[in-house]
Parts: structure tokens; C-alpha cells; sequence
């Protein structure tokens, strides 16, 4: 599925802002069709977002984002959204992969934004031991405080929360990480390279991939889940042995 | 069984007495050794499920001792950077102190290793928690009083202890998670007032993390606290046997006397069988969950953190209040405190173990009682001691809330400030309510009690009267459970203070004893007592002659009582 | 009040009936029972060694990276077989006592934990013969001298540790000085205004961290980068220029809504990176605290007192972001002379 929407916009070279030449006519006006269906309600028929009365958003402008953040908040299901909320959760995705290359095309072709990524900096098996251990001192430095050091996720001020990257595709977790959805910041390409965004998604999958070598993990949420085995697991057992040991048992008279 | 009935032979003249009388003689003549014996091989322990869970945290003790030891071989505490070249890939070449890489050669390298290390890490979590609850059983059941005052503040010394060595261990790893940790205790060390800095610069041989906190920690974690905790646990023990277990009250259970199974040969073999079922479950958690999983948090590094940084669950209530605790901080004379974290990081938990060291004294003031007690009171019987206890673990729990409000909110979909909120008011508020609910309770289970004895149990018979009604049988307990039922002390009775002496002169201490008057009327205040003699004399005629009806069961009647009274009688 | 305690004892409502007749255990009258449970309690233990064998067996035949239901095979087999043999033999054991050996229950007598008055008297008797004969109390000038000297013991053993650590010293100062550049951590490169988006954070170090000298040796490694690195990382993060609020004195601290902030937790020290890019806020994932990065590091929410200290950014001649000064204020958590210690920083800037 990643070559079928990458192929869309192939290329598209990964770091420099991409236009809509590189998508054909037809799925730029598919893409706004779609667009004017789904999500104009919110962003507004040019997509350059609706304004509440409070100088908020309903929804934000989409001039300039790019095709790689479409890609992501379309992809992931996080668009359109089912209700306002602090934060969009990702679901099952409303758009077919097709639709969802037509909508980012759509996007794109209003002004330039972040490209998709290229295929070859979301293909994890580029990336040697050293690459992967690079990846992980990265990860560790600019990802693990929020999505903690598994990609388990993690809580943020006021019910928002940085989400778990189990089961994200790599190109959507180097789209997140290029265009910086919702709260989470940018880590533009300049500063993270393309190929260290690759190094740092193959370390997150190596180490949700690689065996629970300890046994049950508890989601990876770290001492909390500790204690809570502590007590119902450990002191909750034991004591059962010890009323056991305790019990009396059968009794009958002596006949 | 039947030795009674045996004809009586001298121990010497048995086959045993002859083969055993050498060896004994042998070493009694060096060690003296058989006056001690003679009081103890067959001493008696009283049996019930609440006295083992202190056994609980005495064998994870020794399961500690034993892994700690095997982890010793291969463990460097040190914190020498390397490069790591061991068989986790994702770390290959990675710069690691050599405390990071030898736990990792230990999870990874070591056969048996990992499952040694989180025997050792369960065992240590099952400790504290075991102490925790033991320390619970003896304060809900009284079990601290006079004699047992001592040994009560040695346990307390012991959870302590456990606490802080606990806490070394969890940093000897020097992963990401624990560094964290470690970065905490700087911190804390820091807001001590005055000294904190020199405090800070001693410890850890410099400004933080040094290099010299890893090594400290680690004669601390297998040398200094264990020495104290084996110690502790030995004096802890002999106190026990010195004093001889407490037991339960009922039929033939007196303050005078301890019934129970001989330490040789039941008692020994089920302590000793609960070690190997302590030892055998640990090794089955080991198997089974994964604990610390080091490698998946990575070196320390002062420049990284993990989102659901945690202590262990045993600093999870100090966690808690540093989460809360609102952000005051002041200037003193030109000197800076920082109230925010030296509040709920040193005065908290000091309070909380003063509290709890001082309570039996306390108590012993408040009600003037200074018998002896080898007769364990029931909860319900103490309502305040109960709801007291009970208040104070509700604003532990709520601490414990406070800890892992990331957590909470993610797993919950809450918000983390509104967590935060909710326990500032909730250490407060939640306690109180916790204290009154707890104490309506007890009395409540008072008055069910008193029924049980007064009224009978309900017997399931349903008896329908000519003109159509219908009742509920009842039948007397049996005289086992009602005496089981009353044997507890009567509530004394409350009188003010004399103000003035004979001579009309204000009495000394008069401040100290109305504070002690007032607080005695608090104590005992709701509390039900028991039935008097009068009562029960009254109670029995009315269930013998109920309406005219006796009432005649028979010997094969069992009940069907949902109070949990035995049935058959 | 003791007395009167005891006095109120004697109108118990319901008499001590006595132990109660005692109960046998089927094993006790039924020799076939017993049989039965004995075997079975053998069978535990059988069991249990051949588990121990299983070990061994698991210990040679077992390769380290099999896995088994996701989990290490080895650590699982290690595990079960252990336990299992350690609950088998723990549950025979038991049961044996319960069910097999004596039962019936003993009565032993408890004494009072005090001793007989005699026994007090002559203990009182001899600590005064051992006190008299000994004049401690007739000659104070000895007793006070040693008690003297007893007390000067204490001063080489604080003396002695004197040496765990230095005295405090530069808690004020950080690694950072005027002209040096900021980098991203890891890998160690310069940052350039046009590198970052609006929204965009940079987790950075100081040029320092990363910098090498003439044999190709770090110029830090060890405890002191780890030291270094505890008081010096940072946080670079662009903003819209409209949305910053800069307090007087920090209008140009940034550069086209770049502003960099240390990354250490004035609360407790935990590197903070959780910044949310519509809100600006900073949330510490340690204790929560939560500073506003458009607003000076102001406090929001949590037990921080101080702001984040900020750092001020310039550009060098090759248009990389550099550090205009060390950070006018205290990094990291507080520690008692740190009003006097920012008050030696305000002088000297």
C-alpha cells in the first residue's frame, strides 16, 4: 500500500517541498471533489480554514501543509474527524489509499508543502546495526519523552496525550515527524535528516518487533504496572497460599 | 496422636534416645545448648493465614540474599564509560557506563541471568509490599501493644530500610530509568535547607550524576542495609519468640496462655514449606512477567527522560506528593528553600513514619491502658484504631494516584491536571470521609455482633404463623462462637478530670489532662459495648421461650446461615 | 486506671467454655487416607526433581535467541522448571504438616515479659556496686576527660569523610559561553534559522559536547560530558513571531521567533522536551510542571517554581545559531545558595 500512494507522487524528492506538477490534473480535481465533499465543512472551500467567532478554528488552514501531512492525518483516519475534541485519535481510515492520494494532491497543488516522504527513506531494511543504534540515541533524545522509550505513548497537559506508534506504518510516523500534527512539534528534514528519520523508525520497530525477552510486558508503561502485579499478582497469590496453609481442612469425630 | 496411650519410656532407653545421645552430648558439652533447646524445639505458634504474610517478607528476603549474591558474579558498579559489543543488536557500539553494560551481559549474556535479575526485582517489589501488609495486620489487630511496643519500631525500622535499599537497587542499573530516579534524589538532596548542596556534592563525590553515586549505592545495597536488615530481622525474630506469638481470642485462648502447633515439626515444616512456595512463585513471576526491561529504556543520559517515568511502587506515594504539591518556593535570609520538593519528598514521609512510630505510645496515652495484650482485638472492636488506620491508607492511596496520574490519564482518557487536582484536594478531603465511613462500619458490625449473641444466628427455618405471617427462626450461637464473640475488653468508663486537687488547688497537668480526657472520649466515642450478663440472661430466656414456641432444632439441624457462624452443632 | 480496668473484667456476659473437643482428619482415622496422601505428597516431590532435571536439560539444550509465545524460551524454561519444582516442594511440604504429622494442639503458658522484682532489684543493686566501685560518679574529673575524649572521637570520623566530595561550587555555571554554537544532540550539527519551521523543536547541545581536539578526542567524555550535558541541554523551538510575548530586557533574545530554552527542569532536573507547538507549553514528563515557551518559561501548571531560564540566541558569520551569553540565569533545580548565586550572576551581566 506505501508504493501504491508513494507512486502517486514518486517523484517527488523527499526533503525539497513538493508541487502538485508532480500529480496528474485529473487527481488534483478528484482530490478537490472529494475535498469539497469531506472536509470543506471545516476548513472551507479553499481550504484556508473557518474562523469561530472566538478568532479560533474550526478548522485550520491547509494552504501549505503539504501532501505528507494529508497523507498522515487522512491516512491514519485522524480526518476527518467524528467530533471536536482536544485531540484527533487515530481510526480505521474513511478514505481508500486512492482517495487519500488524491485528496494530498489536492492539497499540495494549492501551494507547496512537505512531500509524502520518498520510498527509500521509509524502507527500514536500509538500515544497518549502526544505522538502527544511531536511530535509537535519536529516538531517545527526541522522542521517548512523549511517546516513551517503546512508543508506548504518553499523557500531555489537559486529556491530551502523545499516541502509542504500535502498529503505525513508517511513513506515517516520518509524515508525523515532518509536518508535526496537532501538538506534536516539527522535526523538519533539515535538522533530522531523512535518513535519521529512518534510523529512528527502525529502532522504534526493532524494539516493539523484538521478543518480550522477560515475559508479559505490561504495555511497556514501566513501574506503575510493577506494582499493580505486585500487589494483585504476588501479595494477592501468596496470600491465598497462606490461608491455605492456615485452613483446617476436613474434621470428623473419632467413631 | 496416640503417644498418651504408649506406655511411658525414658527418651534414653528408645532407639532414637540411643543413636541421637551421642551427638547431642557431644554438642552439648561444647555449647550448653539444650537449656535453650529444651524451651524451643517444641514451642508453640499459634495458626491463622494473617500471622504468615511477615513469613512472606522474610523469605523474599532470602530470595533476595540468594540472587543478590549470584548477581554480584557479573555485575560491575562503575561508571566507567564503554562501549557496549554484547548480543543486544540495537545497542551494538552504543557508549554505556559499565554498570549499564554488565546488567545488560546479565539479561543477555549470562544464562539464567535475566530470570535471576527479575526474581531478584519481584522479590524486592514482594518485600516491601509484604512488610506493608504485615505492618497493616499488626496495627488493624493490635498486635503492637504492650510488649510488643519494640518490636513494632524495629518493623517500622525495617520497612524503612527496606525502602531506601530498595531504591539503591533499582538505580544500580544505571538505564535511563533510573538515572531519572537518581536525578530526583539530587534534587531532593538540593532542597534540603542550608546544607542541601554540601549535602549534594558529598554524596554523589561532586556535582551531579559524578562518578561516584553507582559505587556508593552499591556497597550501600549489598553491604551496609543488608547487614542492618539481617540484624533488625534477627532481633525481630527473637522479640517474637520472646514474647510468644499473640492469637486470636476463643474458647480456651486466654492472655495466659498461646494454643497452636509445635514449631517442631509442624510449625518448621509449613515455615519451611512457605519459603520453598515464596521462592518457587517469585521464580514463576520471573518466568512469566517481564520486569525493568533495562534495554528498553537505554543508557542514562542527563539530557533524556522517557514519558511514564516511575520510582518503583514503593516510592510511589512520595512521587505522588511531589506531583501535587503546589509550586512554593521562598527566599530566607538569603537563603533559598525550596518548599515544593523538600515538603512532600522529606517532611511527608517523615511524618508518615513518625505517626507511625509514635501510635502505640499514643494510644497507650489516650486510653491509659498499660496492661499486657497476647489477645488480638478485632478491627470492628477498635472503631477508631480501624477508621484511623483506614484514613491513613486513604491518603497513601491517594498519593499512590498522584503518582501515576500519566498513567491514569492515558489509560483512562482523563486529564492529567484534573488528576493533579482532584489529589490535591483528595489528600485532604478523602481521608476524613474515609475515617467516618470506617468508623460507621465498625460500629455497625458492633451491633451485628451483639444481635448474634443476643438474638442467635438466622437459621434459614421460615416459620409461618395461623394468621399468615411469616418469620425467620433463630437459634442460639454456638457457646464457642459466643464466647468467641465477647471476649474483648468492656469500654472503660469516661470521667472529666478532677480541675482542682483535694486542697481546691488547680491540678498539675490539668491542660494535658483535658486534652487527655477529651481525646479518650473521642476514642471510644460511638463504639458499641458488649452485652453485659444482664443482657444475655434476659437474651437467653427470650430465644428459649420465643413466643411460647421453644425452640427444638435437634442435633442434625444445619443451618443455612449466610453469617459465616458454624453450622453444625 | 489499670485496677480499674481489671475490675471490669469479671462480669464476662458468656463463659470461656474451654478448647473444644478435638476434631480428627480423615487421615487420622483412615490408615487408607493416609496411604493415599502420602503418595501423593511423594509424587510432588518426584515431580519436582524431574523439573530440576528439565532445567539442566533446558540449561545446555536451549539456544538464547529461541523464543517461546514472544518471550526469551530460556528464560521461560529456566523459570517454570524452577518454580514449578520450588511450589511442588513448598506444597508437599505443607501438605505433609497438615495432613501427616501431629495435630493436635498444644497449650504452652505465657509469663509476663517483666522479670521478678527480685531480679530488678539486684540488677539495680549491681549497676550501682559497678558504678560506686568504679568512682564514676566520685570522680568527675576522669568521667568528664573521657567523656571529653569519647566526644573528640566523633571529630576524625566527620573529618574523615570530609573528602567524599568537593565543596559546592559553580552550581551557577554552565558550559555555555558567548559565540558558541547550538547542535542538534546526537548528531552534532550546527543550526541554521532557515533549518527550522515554525512548530519545529530541536532537542541541542552546546558546540562543546560534540567538539574534538587535535588528536581526534573528545573534548568532554566521561562524567564531565555527563555533567556538562546535566546543565547545559537545551531546547530550541520556532514560534510565530506574534505569538511571543518577551518579557523587557529579552526582545532580542530570539531570532525570528527562535527562541531556545534549557532543557533541565528547574523542579527536579528532568530534561524536558514535551512541547506542544499550538499551545507552546512545555510539560515536564517527571512531576508534570509545564512552562509557557512564548511567555518567558513562565510556570502554568505544577510544582516548578522558577521559569525556564532562557538562553539568548545570536547568529555567527556563517549564519549558524550561536549563544550570546552563558544563561542569565540559574539552570536546574534549586538548591539553597542559589539567591545568592543568581544575585552574582545579575552583577556580572
Amino acid at each position: 500500500m506505501a508504493l501504491l500512494v508513494v507512486g502517486g507522487v514518486y517523484t517527488a524528492v523527499a526533503p525539497k517541498p513538493a508541487t502538485a506538477e508532480t500529480a496528474t490534473t485529473n487527481d488534483v480535481e478528484a482530490g478537490r471533489q472529494l475535498f469539497l465533499v469531506g472536509c470543506a465543512s471545516c476548513h472551507g472551500k479553499n481550504a484556508a480554514g473557518i474562523e469561530t467567532k472566538r478568532g479560533g478554528n474550526y478548522g485550520p488552514t491547509l494552504i501549505g501543509v503539504g501532501a505528507a501531512s494529508v497523507d498522515f492525518q487522512v491516512g491514519t483516519g485522524r480526518m476527518p474527524m467524528a467530533q471536536t475534541a482536544p485531540q484527533a485519535p487515530r481510526k480505521t481510515p474513511v478514505y481508500t489509499a486512492e482517495e487519500t492520494r488524491q485528496l494530498a494532491a489536492y492539497i499540495a497543488s494549492l501551494s507547496p508543502g512537505p512531500a509524502v516522504p520518498d520510498g527509500e527513506y521509509t524502507d527500514l531494511d536500509k538500515a544497518s546495526v549502526e544505522d538502527v543504534r544511531e536511530g535509537g540515541e535519536l529516538f531517545r533524545s527526541n522522542c521517548t519523552a512523549c511517546h516513551n522509550s517503546v512508543g508506548a505513548g504518553g499523557a500531555m497537559p489537559g486529556g491530551k496525550y502523545a499516541p502509542t506508534l504500535k502498529g503505525v506504518s513508517a511513513k506515517h510516523i516520518a509524515e508525523a515527524m515532518i509536518t508535526g500534527p496537532q501538538q506534536m512539534p516539527v522535526f523538519s528534514d533539515d535538522v533530522i535528516t531523512p535518513e535519521d528519520k529512518r534510523n529512528i523508525i527502525a529502532y522504534v520497530k526493532q524494539v516493539q518487533d523484538q521478543p518480550n525477552y522477560g515475559g508479559l510486558a505490561g504495555g511497556g508503561l514501566g513501574p506503575v504496572v510493577d506494582g499493580l502485579f505486585t500487589w494483585v499478582i504476588g501479595i494477592g497469590g501468596l496470600v491465598i497460599a497462606a490461608i491455605w496453609i492456615g485452613a483446617h481442612g476436613a474434621r470428623v469425630k473419632k467413631s | 496422636m496416640s503417644t498418651t496411650e504408649q506406655e511411658y519410656t525414658p527418651i534414653q532407653d528408645t532407639g532414637f534416645g540411643k543413636k541421637a545421645a551421642g551427638p547431642v552430648e557431644w554438642l552439648d558439652d561444647r555449647l550448653g545448648l539444650a537449656g535453650v533447646a529444651k524451651k524451643n524445639l517444641r514451642k508453640v505458634f499459634p495458626e491463622h493465614w494473617s500471622f504468615m504474610l511477615g513469613e512472606i517478607a522474610l523469605w523474599s528476603f532470602v530470595v533476595l540474599l540468594l540472587t543478590g549474591v549470584f548477581l554480584t558474579f557479573w555485575y560491575q558498579p562503575s561508571m566507567t564509560e564503554v562501549e557496549y559489543q554484547g548480543s543486544y543488536l540495537p545497542f551494538n557500539g552504543l557508549e554505556m557506563s559499565s554498570a549499564y553494560k554488565s546488567t545488560l551481559d546479565i539479561s543477555f549474556d549470562i544464562r539464567g541471568g535475566l530470570l535471576i535479575r527479575q526474581i531478584h526485582h519481584w522479590a524486592a517489589a514482594l518485600f516491601v509490599a509484604a512488610m506493608m501488609v504485615h505492618m497493616l495486620r499488626v496495627m488493624f489487630t493490635g498486635a503492637y501493644r504492650k510488649p510488643r511496643e519494640i518490636n513494632w519500631l524495629i518493623g517500622l525500622t525495617l520497612l524503612l530500610l527496606g525502602l531506601v535499599e530498595g531504591f539503591a537497587g533499582y538505580s544500580l542499573p544505571d538505564d535511563l530509568l533510573s538515572g531519572t530516579g537518581l536525578r530526583f534524589v539530587d534534587g531532593l538532596i538540593r532542597s534540603i535547607p542550608l546544607v542541601g548542596s554540601y549535602a549534594e556534592f558529598f554524596i554523589f563525590g561532586g556535582e551531579f550524576p559524578g562518578d561516584e553515586i553507582i559505587p556508593r549505592l552499591y556497597m550501600a545495597h549489598i553491604l551496609l542495609i543488608p547487614a542492618l536488615l539481617l540484624g533488625l530481622i534477627g532481633a525481630h525474630m527473637l522479640l517474637l519468640v520472646f514474647h510468644k506469638h499473640t492469637q486470636w481470642p476463643g474458647p480456651g485462648r486466654t492472655e495466659k496462655n498461646v494454643v497452636g502447633y509445635p514449631m517442631l515439626p509442624v510449625y518448621a515444616a509449613k515455615a519451611g514449606g512457605f519459603f520453598f512456595v515464596v521462592f518457587g512463585f517469585l521464580a514463576v513471576m520471573g518466568a512469566l512477567l517481564q520486569i525493568n526491561p533495562i534495554w528498553a529504556y537505554g543508557p542514562y543520559n542527563p539530557s533524556e527522560v522517557t514519558a511514564g517515568s516511575q520510582p518503583d511502587w514503593y516510592m510511589g506515594f512520595v512521587e505522588g506528593a511531589v506531583r501535587v504539591m503546589p509550586n512554593w518556593e521562598s527566599t530566607i535570609f538569603g537563603s533559598t528553600v525550596s518548599w515544593n520538593v523538600f515538603i512532600p519528598g522529606m517532611i511527608l514521609p517523615g511524618i508518615f513514619l513518625t505517626v507511625g512510630m509514635l501510635w502505640p505510645f499514643l494510644e497507650q496515652w489516650i486510653t491509659g491502658d498499660k496492661r499486657e495484650h497476647h489477645l488480638l482485638e478485632r478491627p470492628r472492636n477498635a472503631p477508631f484504631r480501624t477508621a484511623f488506620i483506614v484514613a491513613g491508607m486513604t491518603a497513601y492511596a491517594v498519593l499512590w494516584i498522584g503518582g501515576g496520574n500519566d498513567i491514569i490519564a492515558t489509560k483512562f482518557g482523563l486529564s492529567l491536571n484534573a488528576i493533579t487536582r482532584f489529589v490535591q484536594v483528595g489528600f485532604f478531603v478523602a481521608p476524613v470521609i474515609a475515617f467516618m465511613v470506617t468508623k460507621r462500619i465498625c460500629i455497625g458490625l458492633q451491633r451485628a455482633d451483639a444481635n448474634r449473641i443476643l438474638h442467635g444466628y438466622e437459621t434459614g427455618v421460615i416459620e409461618r404463623t395461623p394468621d399468615g405471617g411469616f418469620s425467620e427462626r433463630h437459634a442460639p450461637l454456638p457457646a464457642g462462637s459466643q464466647y468467641t464473640l465477647t471476649a474483648h475488653d468492656r469500654l472503660p468508663a469516661l470521667e472529666a478530670p478532677a480541675e482542682t486537687d483535694g486542697n481546691g488547688v488547680a491540678a498539675p497537668h490539668g491542660r494535658v489532662a483535658k486534652v487527655q480526657s477529651w481525646l479518650r472520649a473521642r476514642y471510644y466515642d460511638g463504639a458499641l459495648d458488649k452485652p453485659t450478663v444482664e443482657d444475655v440472661h434476659h437474651a437467653e430466656e427470650h430465644l428459649s421461650g420465643h413466643d411460647g414456641h421453644p425452640v427444638e432444632l435437634g442435633d442434625e439441624f444445619q443451618g443455612v446461615s449466610e453469617t459465616g457462624i458454624p453450622r453444625v452443632h | 486506671m489499670s485496677d480499674e480496668l481489671d475490675t471490669r473484667q469479671d462480669a464476662e456476659p458468656i463463659k470461656d467454655p474451654g478448647l473444644p473437643e478435638h476434631l480428627y482428619r480423615p487421615q487420622d482415622v483412615d490408615e487408607s487416607q493416609a496411604r493415599r496422601t502420602e503418595r501423593q505428597i511423594a509424587w510432588m516431590f518426584r515431580i519436582a526433581a524431574l523439573l530440576l532435571l528439565g532445567f539442566c536439560f533446558g540449561y545446555f539444550l536451549i539456544d538464547k535467541d529461541e523464543t517461546f509465545l514472544g518471550w526469551s524460551a530460556q528464560n521461560f524454561t529456566f523459570g517454570m522448571t524452577l518454580g514449578g519444582a520450588l511450589l511442588l516442594m513448598g506444597v508437599g511440604i505443607i501438605q505433609w504438616a497438615k495432613k501427616l504429622m501431629g495435630d493436635h494442639e498444644m497449650v504452652e503458658m505465657r509469663h509476663p515479659s517483666a522479670s521478678s522484682a527480685e531480679d530488678r532489684a539486684a540488677v539495680l543493686q549491681d549497676i550501682n556496686d559497678g558504678v560506686k566501685e568504679s568512682g564514676f560518679g566520685r570522680r568527675p574529673m576522669i568521667r568528664n576527660s573521657l567523656l571529653g575524649a569519647m566526644g573528640a572521637l566523633g571529630l576524625p570520623a566527620i573529618v574523615l569523610l570530609r573528602d567524599l566530595g568537593p565543596l559546592p561550587h559553580g552550581q551557577r555555571d554552565t558550559v555555555w559561553k558567548k559565540g558558541m554554537r547550538l547542535v542538534n544532540d546526537v548528531t552534532g550539527t550546527p543550526i541554521k534559522p532557515s533549518d527550522m519551521q515554525v512548530g519545529q523543536l530541536v532537542n541541542g547541545e552546546p558546540a562543546i559536547v560534540y567538539e574534538v581536539d587535535a588528536d581526534g578526542e573528545r573534548v568532554l567524555h566521561g562524567t564531565e560530558l555527563l555533567q556538562a550535558k546535566s546543565k547545559a541541554a537545551i531546547i530550541v523551538v520556532r514560534m510565530r513571531p506574534e505569538d511571543i510575548t518577551p518579557s523587557k530586557g529579552r526582545e532580542n533574545w530570539g531570532i525570528d521567533g527562535i527562541l531556545c530554552y534549557s532543557k533541565i527542569c528547574t523542579h527536579v532536573g528532568c530534561p524536558i522536551s514535551l512541547w506542544e507547538q499550538q499551545t507552546h507549553h512545555l510539560l515536564c514528563p517527571c512531576h508534570q510542571s509545564t512552562f509557557d515557551l512564548a511567555d518567558n518559561g513562565k510556570v502554568v501548571f505544577g510544582p516548578a517554581h522558577r521559569p525556564l531560564p532562557q538562553l539568548p540566541l545570536g547568529l555567527d558569520d556563517e549564519g549558524y545559531l550561536i549563544a550570546m551569553s552563558d544563561f542569565p540565569e540559574i539552570v536546574a533545580p534549586s538548591y539553597p545558595e542559589l539567591a545568592r548565586d543568581q544575585k552574582k550572576l545579575d552583577n556580572k551581566a
